[in-house]
C-alpha cells in the first residue's frame, strides 16, 4: 500500500508519510503559496507542483528528492495571437484570455513514454510535454476545434480541463463545461464522448449537446481503462466502453451532487464519491460528512461515515480532493475547510489527519518509485 | 541609466537584483532587464507581454497606466519600481 500522500492546498504543499505510529504531516513546501495541483510521477519518482501565485502568475516546479528541493521549470503558456487576429469570444461575448490562469490538471504519460506529461489549464487548453516539463506544446488540434469556443466556465470564470486519463489506447479528458473528449492518435484529432449524458442546467434544446456537458471529474480504472466514471454536475454517469456511451447511475446516496470521484485501480465496479447537498447549496447533506461507495458498478451504494463528523460539518470536497492508492484499500480526501481524512480499509472507517489545513485542492498518493 | 528594482515579494520566488539598464521607455528598460535576468520576466508579464493583473509599476514614484505597451517614458536617472498590488494575494 502507498505510504506517502501529497496534499496541495491554498497555502502550501504538504507531504504525509505513513510511519509505524500512523500518518503524519512531514515536509511542507511553498508555505503561504497557492498550490493548484501536484503530481508524483510513478514512473521515476519525480514530483511536480503547479503554483498559482496571486500576483505573479502560474508557475511549475519540479523536485527530484520528494520535495526537499525544487527547481522552476517552464509552465504551459499560450502562443501569441497571429498578427491582426481578433481574440476568441465566449458564448456570452467576453474575450477568451490568451493567458494561462490556472494549471488545473497534471498527469503522467504512458509507461513507455517516460518524459511525457499532460497539463490541463484554465482557460481550457491542453498542453503536452515530452521532456519532463522542460517545454510544453499546446494541443492545437483541440484548441482550434470549432466547438471549443462554445465551452463556458463552471466553477471558474473560464472553461477548464480538469481530468486527463491516459491509457495505452489514447487520452480521455474532462472539461467544465465542455464535455468529455478522447483522442486515440496521440492528440492529432479529438472526438466528444458524452452520449448518454445530459445537462439539467441548460435549456431543453441544448440538453444533450456534447460540448456543454459539465463533467466535474472523470476517472478511469487503471486495470480496465474502458471503465470510466464521471461525477457530472447533475449526477453520476458510468461507461464501460471507453466513454462511447454513458449510463446514468441513480442509486447514489445521500445525494447525486458532488465534485470528486475515485475508482478502484483494479476493480471497475468499485468507486467512491463525496456527495454534497445540491448545486445551490454546496455543503454536506444535513451537516454530515460521508463518502458513498459502490462495489457493484453503481447498482447500490453504501454510505460510509465511521470516523467522519456527523453534525454541523460544512466541508466541501473539490474535484481533485479524493484519491485512492494502487491497492484500492487506502483512500484520502481533503476539503475546502481544511479537513483531511484517510481510510486504510477501502472507506469503511476514516481517521482524522487534520481539521486545520488550508483549503485543500488536491490529494495524491505516491506510488512506485515515488515511495522510495 | 534607469534603474529597475523589485519588491521583495518577487525575490521570495526568483532572484531579482536591482540593475541599471538602457532604455527610454518602461518596455525598453524591462526588456533590457529581462535579457539579463530572464527568469524574472514571467513574474512581471504574462505570456503576451502584458503586466500581470496584480503587479504595479512605478516610475519615479508615479504609477504607470500603460500596462500593455509599457510606453511610459523613463529618464537617465529614473527608478522603475516593480511592486505587488495589494489585491490578488
Amino acid at each position: 500500500m502507498s505510504s506517502r500522500l501529497f496534499v496541495a492546498t491554498r497555502k502550501g504543499l504538504f507531504r504525509l508519510d505513513r510511519k509505524r505510529s500512523g500518518w503524519a504531516i512531514g515536509e511542507v513546501s511553498f508555505l503561504g503559496d497557492n498550490v493548484s495541483m501536484v503530481l508524483p510521477d510513478r514512473r521515476d519518482g519525480t514530483l511536480y507542483a503547479a503554483l498559482a501565485l496571486g500576483h505573479f502568475g502560474v508557475k511549475l516546479r519540479r523536485s527530484r528528492d520528494v520535495g526537499a528541493t525544487w527547481e522552476e521549470i517552464t509552465a504551459p503558456a499560450y502562443p501569441p495571437l497571429p498578427e491582426g487576429a481578433e481574440p476568441d469570444k465566449t458564448p456570452d461575448g467576453r474575450e477568451w484570455p490568451q493567458r494561462v490562469e490556472l494549471l488545473w490538471s497534471l498527469e503522467a504519460g504512458r509507461e513507455d513514454q517516460p518524459g511525457q506529461l499532460w497539463c490541463g489549464t484554465i482557460p481550457g487548453g491542453l498542453f503536452r510535454s515530452t521532456d519532463h516539463g522542460q517545454s510544453w506544446e499546446l494541443m492545437r488540434s483541440l484548441w482550434e476545434h470549432p466547438t471549443r469556443k462554445g465551452w463556458f466556465g463552471g466553477g471558474y470564470d473560464w472553461p477548464g480541463i480538469h481530468s486527463i486519463c491516459v491509457d495505452r489506447g489514447g487520452v480521455t479528458i474532462g472539461i467544465s463545461c465542455g464535455g468529455v473528449w478522447r483522442s486515440t492518435d496521440e492528440g492529432a484529432t479529438w472526438e466528444t464522448r458524452t452520449k448518454g449524458m445530459y445537462a439539467e442546467y441548460m435549456p431543453p434544446e441544448r440538453r444533450d449537446d456534447p460540448g456543454i456537458q459539465d463533467p466535474h471529474r472523470v476517472v478511469a480504472c487503471a486495470a480496465q481503462p474502458d471503465a470510466l466514471w464521471t461525477q457530472h454536475h447533475n449526477g453520476l454517469f458510468r461507461s464501460t466502453d471507453g466513454g462511447k456511451t454513458w449510463r446514468e447511475v441513480t442509486s447514489v446516496r445521500p445525494s447525486k451532487f458532488g465534485f470528486t470521484m475515485a475508482v478502484h485501480p483494479k476493480d471497475p465496479e468499485t468507486a467512491w464519491v463525496v456527495p454534497a447537498k445540491k448545486d445551490e447549496q454546496r455543503v454536506p447533506v444535513d451537516g454530515k460528512v460521508v463518502v458513498a461507495r459502490t462495489r457493484d458498478g453503481g447498482e447500490t451504494f453504501t454510505v460510509l461515515d465511521k470516523g467522519l463528523p456527523q453534525a454541523n460539518a460544512f466541508d466541501l470536497t473539490y474535484r481533485h480532493g479524493l484519491d485512492v492508492d494502487g491497492t484500492g484499500n487506502v483512500l484520502a480526501f481533503g476539503t475546502t475547510t481544511g479537513s483531511l481524512w484517510i481510510s486504510e480499509d477501502g472507506g469503511d472507517s476514516w481517521q482524522t489527519i487534520s481539521n486545520h489545513l488550508p483549503p485543500v485542492y488536491a490529494v495524491r498518493f505516491a506510488e512506485g518509485a515515488a515511495d522510495a | 541609466m534607469p534603474r529597475v528594482t523589485f519588491t521583495q515579494h518577487i525575490a521570495r520566488h526568483v532572484p531579482c537584483p536591482a540593475r541599471d539598464v538602457e532604455g527610454r521607455t518602461v518596455r525598453e528598460a524591462l526588456d533590457a532587464y529581462f535579457t539579463a535576468e530572464p527568469a524574472v520576466r514571467g513574474y512581471v508579464l504574462d505570456e503576451q507581454g502584458v503586466v500581470r493583473k496584480h503587479v504595479v509599476i512605478f516610475v519615479d514614484g508615479h504609477q504607470t497606466t500603460d500596462r500593455t505597451s509599457l510606453g511610459d517614458a523613463v529618464g537617465e536617472g529614473s527608478v522603475i519600481y516593480v511592486m505587488q498590488a495589494l489585491s490578488g494575494g
